[in-house]
């Protein structure tokens, strides 16, 4: 074989070749660079990652394969890395302003999150238990570094610190059960564990239990959870609406690939996992977060909920299970980046304010951006006809053609006691006396919460093509 | 036929409305036009819903102005149409926003361009929910219009507007997710959600009852239905005037139109098995609520109370299966609307003057405000169902469609009559007639021109529809005839078995 083959078994690579390269030559720039140079990166990540999804829609259709198979490039991996492209540049341009009054304008911050989103991008396109823990480690260990990156503040470093250790945890736990799955089907590629697992044995349903540990723990779903309410109100506001937003997707397309594509001979076995975690995910992330003051706390738990309702269309296992899972990762990006931009530009003069007080009257003192709020929080109650609702109507309706009857009225009941809380802060919104507002929302957050409230106010007006992208990319799994 | 898409346009036209009311100034002129284009845009809908009403074709039972359009992918589109059930309907809602946008005008004076906005969102909506022939499309009208209502008791309402909005929010949402659930399974088991389709699909028996009962949890709230109903007193009473009238005289509507559009003809046999417990609960209804609102001491819950008994009977007369039942729970419906949005302003028009809704502080009314008097009697015999008002016609008609059926469960529902009687020229008396004692209401004046305006069409409509309500029964009649056939029909299956 020549080079020239060996170079054409890599072009599938090619976003993640651009992203790994361009992080180095961040990199250096920054090392080199004086202190203004922080912001300049910030831009040209945002512009790297654009770039690496321009490839990556140039890349020829249809399912391209490489490294004997452990990378694939579908339309499912396709779909998933365009939105965590879009998660991990929209958060960078989200923590600009706030780098910039916090005094906390560090290029490594970029570098990182390019890094990580290399890391999810491995991830996305893991095929077998060797390039999934790969990407796996790639994507958390940046995560880690970032939760802590406000070095001076006790928060930052305690949530950066137990994000750690549990995940080194959950890492451990994930590797435990690969290597017993490895053990049980004597291969590690999703494809020959799916030949050999036709019928489950203890053993193999034991590296199964583990592996969706190190999962659940990843995308925080009960109960893997704990985690996530302290290290969302720890870690600076920023990184808090990164961590929401892009690690969530890839840590669904990890659940989801290797569920899906590895285990569908003992679908009765993973599906009471799934079904149960759904369930418990859903109802404590309604319930807990009707407690919450504290906006970033609260998102936690929406989180965690939302997550619940994701696996909901795991559970179905079917095309249009996982149709719904990548609708609704898609509308959450969305719902989730829109809020966090309205967190984002909660400044006062004494500095940043989290407790969902503040937002009393907002309706007044910012009519634009409480309108918009209010909007993505009846999204995220699932109410029609914003975009919402027709991720909740995705999921639900692969759930019943499942026969999940019960996992199904549970999660529609489990939507009304979320949307207490949402509704509580619509209340707040709009219903309470206006103190004082906040500072001038800078223009990067505007776009944000415009693209992001705009896309789930008319999402219904014209849903075909965001349907039918999902749908194709789900076709691409079976 | 229609070459313009007529109905898209009067869902879709206060919606435009609405946004450009948005991008109104908040000044003062801003505010003045804001009321202004909201009236002009209701008033342009009422009129093109009006042409509907002419080229509208009685004589068949087929859905008519049909627009199809492809939507979400799959079955599922954006399928508008309405037959003579829903046309009624959205005839009644067109005719009652701009009575609405006048009903406020003064009353309201915070947040007016997001008032106009709420209420435009609103018809769009409720419009949209009577147009959609596709079950998902009806939903999301159906359950979209929670968010604007939300907003107009929770921003606008009284002092226990959080309480109620959230209660009004939580009850609604919860019945109505069960329902999108039964939604689903209909579309896993008929493939489709086109309803022209559905309703002549039979469902297997199972999935009829779940389903059933799912569709009626929705509805049950909605309507409301003893005992679902406690949502009711609070959002009416919380809610600015205007609020209360479209909560009455439309929303409640919608589970009304509910039943007659998918309970009976597509669930016919869980229907007819599960009647019994519709007319315990609307006996019930019409009997307690009654008696609950001869005790209430505030003029706006008095008349929510008033609004579930009244339900009660359409609720009899839809599940009597008879076509006087039916017509008559129909024409109970678009009556309800026209005498309860009426009292409403009634009310609205003395609690703009005083600020307070206790029957407590009024009392001889009369000797200021004649002409209000006047109007109030009309609604208040409307409301007892007197006979030559529009409320007499329905409520004969149900009793007369239930009687046919089951003697008891009428002979029951006309002691609410007695009872209705008894509540509303109680809180008559009490109001206007008297001893003009108070002082507060030494100075009160009568209803000016703008309220006239307001009460003027109803009063003419409440006594037209009671001398002569052959328009409104025919509009539906043939409709009507087609949905008894088909239940009959599918049902046929059932008596043979039995009679076997």
């Amino acid at each position: 074989m020549n080079a020239a083959a060996h170079m054409s078994t890599l072009y599938p690579l090619l976003p993640e070749i651009v992203l790994g390269l361009g992080a180095m030559v961040l990199l250096m720039l920054g090392a080199y660079g004086d202190a203004r140079t922080a912001r300049v990166i910030d831009w040209l990540a945002i512009a790297l990652l654009i770039a690496a999804g321009v490839i990556l829609y140039l890349l020829p259709a249809g399912k391209l394969v490489s490294f004997n198979g452990s990378f694939v490039v579908d339309n499912f991996a396709r779909f998933l890395k365009i939105l965590a492209l879009a998660g991990s540049a929209a958060a960078i341009a989200m923590s600009l302003d706030y780098a910039k009054h916090e005094r906390q304008q560090r290029f490594e911050y970029a570098v990182l999150i390019v890094l990580s989103t290399l890391g999810m991008m491995m991830l996305i396109s893991a095929a077998d238990l060797i390039a999934l823990y790969l990407g796996l480690e790639l994507m958390s260990l940046p995560l880690y570094v970032v939760a802590a990156s406000h070095r001076d503040s006790l928060r930052s470093t305690e949530a950066g610190l137990k994000y750690f250790v549990l995940g080194a945890l959950s890492s451990g736990m994930l590797l435990y059960g690969a290597s017993l799955v490895y053990g049980f089907t004597g291969t590690v590629s999703f494809a020959g564990i799916a030949q050999a697992a036709t019928h489950g044995g203890i053993g193999l349903i034991f590296g199964l239990v583990f592996l969706f540990a190190g999962f659940c723990f990843k995308v925080s779903a009960v109960p893997f959870h704990m985690w996530t309410p302290d290290v969302y109100e720890g870690a600076p506001t920023p990184v808090t609406a990164f961590f929401a937003a892009a690690p969530k997707v890839a840590g669904i397309a990890m659940f989801v690939r290797a569920t899906v594509v590895a285990f569908p001979g003992i679908t009765s076995q993973w599906q009471q996992i799934v079904v149960f975690v759904a369930i418990a995910s859903m109802l404590l992330g309604s319930f807990a977060a009707i407690g919450q003051r504290n906006i970033k706390r609260l998102m936690a738990y929406s989180s965690i909920g939302h997550m619940g309702f994701a696996l909901v269309g795991l559970a179905a296992g079917t095309t249009e299970g996982v149709q719904g899972v990548l609708l609704y990762m898609a509308i959450y990006l969305t719902m989730t980046l829109g809020v966090f931009a309205v967190i984002l530009s909660m400044r006062r003069s004494t500095g940043m304010v989290e407790s969902i007080d503040q937002l009393a009257g907002l309706a007044r003192t910012n009519p634009t951006a409480a309108f918009f709020m209010a909007m993505l929080l009846f999204s995220m109650a699932g109410v029609p006809p914003l975009a919402g609702f027709f991720a909740k109507f995705y999921v639900f309706l692969a759930a019943i053609k499942a026969g999940l009857y019960i996992l199904a009225v549970i999660g529609v009941l489990a939507s009304v006691v979320g949307a207490y809380y949402y509704l509580a802060i619509i209340k707040i919104m709009y219903f309470d006396d206006a103190v004082e507002g906040f500072y001038p929302t800078p223009v990067e957050l505007k776009v944000v919460l415009a693209v992001c409230g705009l896309f789930n106010v008319l999402f219904f007006l014209y849903p075909g093509p965001l349907v039918g992208a999902a749908s194709a990319a789900a076709r691409s799994l079976f | 036929m229609t070459s313009w898409p007529i109905l898209s346009v009067i869902i879709f036209l206060p919606l435009a409305g609405a946004l450009f009311i948005a991008f109104l100034n908040e000044d003062e002129a801003g505010v003045h036009n804001a009321r202004w284009v909201a009236l002009w845009t209701t008033l342009i809908t009422f009129a093109i819903s009006l042409l509907l009403l002419w080229r509208f074709d009685p004589s068949s039972a087929d859905f008519q102005f049909l627009e199809k359009r492809p939507w979400l992918g799959g079955t599922i589109t954006y399928s508008v149409g309405i037959d003579g059930i829903s046309l009624p309907f959205v005839v009644l809602t067109t005719a009652l926003l701009p009575i609405c946008i006048v009903a406020s005008w003064t009353a309201i004076q915070r947040r007016v361009r997001e008032y106009m906005i709420a209420f435009l969102v609103l018809e769009t909506l409720m419009v949209g929910t009577f147009c959609a022939l596709d079950l998902v499309l009806f939903y999301l009208f159906f359950e979209g219009g929670l968010i604007p209502m939300f907003l107009i008791i929770g921003v606008w309402g009284g002092p226990r507007r959080v309480y109620a909005s959230f209660k009004f929010f939580l009850y609604t949402f919860l019945g109505s997710v069960l329902m999108l659930l039964a939604i689903m399974a209909m579309y896993w088991q008929a493939g489709t959600t086109d309803i022209p389709a559905l309703l002549h699909h039979a469902f297997p028996r199972n999935l009829q009852t779940w389903a059933w009962f799912a569709f009626l949890a929705s509805f049950a709230v909605k309507m409301p239905m003893w005992p679902f109903h406690t949502w009711l007193p609070d959002a009416h009473v919380e809610a600015p005037t205007a609020g209360s009238v479209i909560l009455a005289a439309i929303l409640l509507k919608l589970g009304g139109y509910g039943f007659l559009r998918f309970s009976l003809p597509m669930f016919p046999d869980a229907s007819q098995a599960l009647a019994p417990l519709i007319y315990a609960m609307s006996i019930i209804a019409i009997v307690y609520t009654s008696l609950v609102a001869l005790m209430q001491e505030d003029m706006k819950k008095l008349i929510a109370y008033s609004s579930v008994a009244h339900m009660g009977f359409v609720t009899m007369g839809i599940f009597a299966m008879t076509a006087q039942g039916v017509a008559g729970g129909i024409f109970q419906m678009i009556s309800h609307g026209i005498v309860s949005a009426a009292l409403f302003l009634c009310v609205g028009v003395v609690y703009d003057r005083m600020h307070t809704r206790e029957i407590a502080a009024y009392g001889g009314l009369v000797n200021r405000m004649p002409l209000y008097a006047f109007a109030f009697m009309i609604f208040t015999l409307a409301n007892v169902g007197l006979p030559g008002t529009s409320g007499f016609v329905g409520e004969f008609l149900t009793l007369i469609g239930t009687f046919r059926v089951n003697t008891w469960v009428a002979t029951l529902a006309t002691l609410g009559t007695i009872l209705s009687a008894a509540y509303a020229l109680w809180l008559y008396r009490k109001v206007i007639f008297g001893k003009l004692e108070k002082p507060s209401l030494f100075n009160i004046r009568d209803i000016g021109w703008r309220e006239m305006v307001v009460l003027a069409p109803l009063v003419i409509l409440t006594i037209v529809f009671g001398i002569y309500p052959k328009p409104v029964l025919d509009i539906s009649a043939a409709s009507v005839a087609q949905l008894m056939d088909n239940y009959q029909h599918a049902l046929e299956p059932i008596k043979a078995a039995m009679a076997r």
